[in-house]
């Protein structure tokens, strides 16, 4: 039996790598906008979720014409991260900005504007979806040469798509991690998330920045919804509620604000949360299924809060001058 | 004929919140010139240069840049106007280098070789800040900062610089090189406005002068002729 379960591990390892990915990517358009803002973006679950269905339309209507399945799944990808990223700075533009320039310091008022923000995407979605095509369950389908195994070592097999998501997903984290700590527009948005008012003063637009910095996350929060749509098929306009969360969960396991924190937390989340829905049921003799793994997840986030707030890689505050 | 005027404040009132900071500031910089406000704590003379760079909006008055209406622009769209603005309380990046430090103070020169030349000729001037080009501004001591912050400003190459505070926190020694380096830049013809608590300093280096107390001008003059009145040898300059 024990056995059994560790001829497995190698393979749930590998699956919990693909789901860490996916929260990783969503991961980071939650701490990038922290950074610049202090804000939680809730509303960046569904930036996520308009970025798969954004790809099941691609798949829809560009599927029929295009023979290869990874320039098809690249289109995909291209055209979420495009209409997710604008998006996601449309809500800056026309939700945040405005709350903004009225100069509340309330933080519960934006806060409770990407909530609002946040179930008017999922009607919205849902009422385009439904006039457009009858209903809003979609799929991503499948496809025989994505879904093609190779053998790896130890037991272990890997689809197609799997190799598409985690290549896709560590050349998007080397972009970012470049653009942040090498380009122009890198050091302003680090300079607008560690003082604003100074950062003007150097000449840069901090409204300019942190449009761009939406935009950044959420192309990136798109593009993990394409992801998902490949990895798990299935996507309606409620799908981004638990990943969004998940993935937040993930940024502050590895310290909201910090980039590479909520790399590292989405990886490590996505991996504990498939051992542990693999695990739990063999463990507590069927007592508790799969179905428990969510609760792993939140069980983690009180631990941490409990005892390292700060999370994985965040500093303490008190740095700031 | 004297020199171009650059800068023009009529009668700019502020407030923080309910405190009534500047009630009718009037002063001028032209080109070429250093000039330097004085007074004392809680005067108003950091509320007077945030105005100038549009941190702070005034409530009435109006502030001319070569005389264009400056006042109600944006920070960053003053900077591109030629006034750089290193201020109070130094607020360099903390986690980012020296170095970024510094090209962020050129951010709006996209030349890299114009960059690069003068970020050598900080280098030259600090030469600490050198040494420490890859350290995070946060680890520097209070007087290294203090470098920095004033390095990036220069990095701005501005028509008119807003000095806050240059001097504070630095060693005598340091404070010797900086006040050279002010005059140095003044002989190029750069113009500064200077806001120091350090007045005798300030009066020495400065052609002219304005001593602001609560909110109000109420002295203004030659530096040399100022630094001969009494009240203000006695109020300002400890004698």
């Amino acid at each position: 039996m024990s056995e059994a379960l560790l001829e497995l591990l190698p393979s749930v390892l590998l699956e919990g790598l693909l789901l860490g990915c996916v929260y990783a990517m969503i991961a980071l358009g939650y701490t990038m906008v922290y950074g610049v803002l202090g804000l939680i973006n809730f509303a960046h679950s569904e930036v996520f979720m308009v970025g798969a269905v954004a790809g099941v339309e691609v798949y829809r209507y560009l599927g029929p014409h295009v023979e290869n399945p990874y320039i098809l799944a690249l289109l995909a990808l291209v055209i979420a991260a495009i209409i997710s990223g604008g998006l996601a700075m449309g809500i800056e533009r026309l939700a945040y900005r405005p709350l903004r320039k009225r100069g509340s310091t309330n933080r519960l008022v934006p806060l409770i504007t990407a909530i609002g923000v946040s179930f008017f995407l999922q009607d919205l979605v849902r009422l385009i979806e439904g006039l457009w095509h009858g209903e809003f369950y979609m799929n991503f389908p499948a496809d025989a040469q994505m879904e093609a195994l190779h053998d790896l070592p130890m037991g272990m097999s890997i689809q197609n798509k799997s190799i598409l998501v985690i290549a896709v997903a560590v050349i998007m984290m080397l972009a970012l991690d470049h653009l942040v700590r090498r380009t122009r527009l890198g050091k302003a948005i680090r300079a607008v998330a560690q003082d604003l008012p100074t950062a003007s003063l150097m000449g840069i637009d901090p409204d300019k920045i942190i449009g761009r910095t939406f935009l950044i996350g959420g192309a990136l929060g798109g593009i993990a919804g394409v992801l998902f749509g490949l990895l798990y098929s299935q996507i309606n306009p409620f799908v981004g509620f638990v990943p969004g969360i998940k993935a937040f969960t993930a940024a502050v396991l590895g310290g909201i604000g910090n980039i590479y924190g909520a790399m590292l937390g989405g990886l490590v989340l996505g991996t504990i949360e498939t051992l542990g829905g693999t695990y739990l049921f063999f463990l507590t003799g069927g007592a508790l299924g799969n179905e428990y793994k969510d609760i792993l997840a939140f069980i983690i986030l009180v631990l941490l809060l409990l005892f390292r707030p700060q999370g994985l890689l965040g500093k303490t505050q008190g740095e700031k001058v | 004929m004297p020199p171009a005027l650059l800068l023009q404040l009529n009668q700019v009132q502020a407030c923080y919140g309910h405190i009534h900071a500047l009630k009718g500031v009037s002063l001028e910089v032209r080109a070429g010139e250093i000039v330097t406000l004085i007074g004392s704590n809680g005067a108003g003379k950091s509320t007077t240069l945030r105005c100038i760079s549009g941190l702070l909006a005034p409530r009435s008055g109006e502030i001319l840049w070569r005389g264009q209406a400056i006042h109600g622009l944006k920070p960053h769209e003053i900077v591109a106007r030629g006034i750089g603005h290193s201020p109070e309380g130094r607020r360099i990046f903390p986690q980012l280098t020296v170095e970024e430090n510094l090209d962020l103070g050129a951010y709006l020169e996209r030349d890299r070789a114009i960059v690069a030349q003068r970020k050598g000729e900080v280098f030259e001037l600090f030469p600490r800040l050198a040494e420490r080009r890859k350290q995070d501004g946060g680890t520097l001591s209070g007087g290294e900062q203090q470098m920095l912050a004033i390095g990036r400003a220069l990095m701005q190459n501005p028509a008119l610089l807003l000095l806050d505070e240059p001097t504070l926190g630095l060693a005598p020694v340091l404070v010797e090189a900086l006040f050279e380096t002010l005059q140095a830049l003044h002989r190029v013809g750069k113009t500064i406005l200077l806001v120091e608590q350090n007045a005798w300093h300030a009066l020495q280096i400065a052609q002219r002068a304005y001593v602001l107390q609560t909110g109000v001008i109420t002295h203004s003059g030659s530096a040399r002729d100022l630094a001969n009145l009494d009240e203000i040898k006695r109020a300002y300059l400890g004698e």
